[in-house]
């Protein structure tokens, strides 16, 4: 069974649809990242996973289950936290956990001292969390909910408020985790981090989803970019131009810019050599995620964008 | 082990245990007959009309009772208010109630640990007034027989004996106002919301009773409950008030707590 499975999720407040029939295929073992900008829908289609939230229309099956109607047995094996983790500021981070191992029953009480240990917070466990940095309440909020050894973990900004030490130290965690064996689902607006981490990606779009697929795929989606350079740019522009076959033709500092198949960018090298024109520069440029996500978020269309596809 | 409801109340008043205005309105319960006391050791007179309040000067088993007739009126329906109107609007602000509804209690179970707790808290606060009222007017006037409303001496155990009971009864309405202040927590998500608004709707029994002219009707309405210990010192003891002390403020009760259950398993948690 699938650990997430939404299909046609709509949640709307008044006229605005936060989240506008939302489909999510999360695989067993996936590292899972849900990009989109804020405001985007991420945060609401989070809630409605893990069942803080009724959608409106559509279902969503967690290993199966249903957390509309099968609560708290829907989440048995998850765990996880949406927007910054809350904790009670008058407990210790240590009675914080105690509290919430008590709420999951089983042998969650005895997971709280190896679960601070994870997240390096042993030493300030006896504090109260009213004194803890923003960073440190992230921990807690992934100790918390590490304590139901979860076999999917669904964390909405896992970064979000740590330093840079902070930050590798919980992407060491998670991959940490994935290569247990742990399924995560994360929701970022980070790309570097969900290119370091993730395996598989959805984008969200003013509530809508635009992308979905395994990271590899997106990125061989868009169409070969090269970069290029000769000894006269003006001459090499115009016979850019006038070709037909390339596309996206463009200035870029010094250099001209365009997309065209592997063949195209041959037979295009043959023609500048016999214009006369020396070739400085050829490079084929791989785009990153940042431009796809532009691609997929912005004005332009990307050949993978579902609203272009459908 | 799997989780109960006993699980979320213990853990609902240990979290009442870790906070200051527990013990502010504890305390606050505690203070009252020490000022009692305190002010009639510098003057002559005292409430001596209040129900019981011939014995002061003469006994100290009856300064508890003589004091809550005072704090019925508006104090102890505060100090509920404070706590019942909180326990679930500070969750929704504070970002907790998500993280708490994402583990393996169900909703149910997690409201009524929290409602058991307010209770709990409500019976707190008596037995601190209680406890306080026995030592500070034992030390100032002893523990002597009390004469009851019908004019009957009765034994100091005895008297002791009814001053728990009737602390019991006066506590059966002040349940049902911590369970308007529970409704309203969870309808309102805003803690100032609902705790004003259960002081407002104490106000506005105490209003019906003043300005609706049936000769029936402030006997069915809460705020009348409040006077329901009286049947306890009577001799014999006058059952009437107290049993519809019991019915009319469990109706009192399970109207809004029905209505908060019912919306709290619904609720959607989003920005508060």
């Amino acid at each position: 069974m699938l650990p997430v499975e939404a299909r046609g999720l709509v949640k709307a407040y008044g006229r605005i649809r936060a989240v506008d029939h939302v489909d999510l295929t999360v695989h067993e073992g996936d590292i899972y990242g849900f990009l989109g900008p804020n405001g985007a829908g991420k945060t609401t289609a989070m809630r409605v996973l893990l069942g803080l939230l009724r959608p409106d229309e559509g279902e969503v099956r967690l290993f199966g289950r249903d957390p509309q109607h099968e609560m708290p047995q829907a989440l048995d094996g998850v765990a996880g936290f949406v927007e910054t983790p809350h904790f009670y500021p008058y407990l210790t981070g240590r009675s914080n956990l105690e509290l919430l191992a008590a709420f999951d029953g089983g042998d969650a009480s005895g997971r709280v001292g190896a679960v601070l240990e994870t997240v390096g917070l042993q030493t300030r466990a006896g504090d109260k969390v009213g004194g803890y940095s923003q960073g440190m309440r992230q921990r807690l909020g992934l100790a918390a909910s590490l304590l139901r050894n979860p076999k999917l973990l669904v964390l909405d900004e896992p970064t979000n408020g740590l330093d840079p030490g902070g930050i590798r130290d919980m992407r060491d965690v998670i991959k940490e985790l994935a290569a247990q064996g742990m399924t995560i689902f994360l929701s970022s607006h980070l790309l570097a981090e969900v290119e370091e981490l993730c395996t598989r990606v959805s984008v969200i779009h003013e509530g809508r989803i635009v992308y979905e697929g395994a990271l590899a795929d997106l990125h061989a989606s868009s169409a070969p970019r090269y970069r290029l350079r000769t000894s006269d740019q003006e001459a090499a522009r115009r016979l850019l131009l006038d070709d037909g076959a390339l596309g996206d033709v463009t200035a870029s500092g010094d250099d001209l810019v365009f997309t065209a198949g592997e063949a195209v960018v041959l037979e295009l090298s043959r023609r500048l050599v016999e214009a006369g024109l020396g070739i400085a520069a050829l490079i084929p440029e791989t785009a990153t995620l940042e431009q796809l996500f532009f691609e997929l978020t912005e004005a332009g269309e990307h050949p993978h964008r579902l609203e272009a596809v459908a | 082990m799997t989780p109960t409801t006993l699980t979320a109340y213990r853990w609902e008043v240990r979290k009442l245990a870790s906070q200051k205005r527990t013990y502010i309105g504890i305390g606050a319960s505690a203070l009252l007959p020490i000022l009692f006391v305190t002010v009639m050791a510098f003057q002559k007179g005292g409430p001596y009309d209040a129900p019981l309040g011939h014995n002061l000067r003469h006994t100290g088993i009856a300064l508890a009772l003589v004091v809550l007739t005072f704090a019925s009126r508006f104090g102890a329906q505060l100090v509920t208010a404070l706590v019942a109107g909180d326990i679930v609007a500070t969750e929704s602000t504070g970002g907790t109630l998500k993280m708490i509804l994402t583990r393996s209690l169900r909703r149910r179970q997690i409201l009524a640990g929290k409602t058991l707790a307010s209770f709990t808290y409500v019976i707190a606060l008596l037995l601190a007034l209680l406890a306080a009222g026995l030592v500070s007017g034992g030390i100032a006037w002893g523990f002597n027989p009390v004469v009851d409303l019908t004019g009957t001496r009765l034994p100091a155990g005895h008297a002791l004996g009814l001053t728990f009971a009737a602390l019991g009864v006066f506590a059966i309405p002040l349940v049902a106002i911590a369970a308007f202040g529970i409704f309203l927590s969870v309808v309102t998500r805003n803690s100032a919301a609902a705790i004003v608004g259960t002081l407002v709707y104490e106000l506005f029994m105490e209003a019906i009773v003043g300005l609706v002219h049936v000769q029936w009707l402030p006997h069915y309405m809460l705020s009348a409950q409040f006077d329901a210990w009286h049947g306890l010192f009577q001799t014999p003891v006058f059952w009437t008030p107290v049993i519809r002390c019991i019915w009319v403020s469990a109706l009192f009760a399970a109207v809004p707590l029905a209505a908060a259950f019912a919306v709290f398993q619904r609720r959607d948690v989003a920005d508060e």
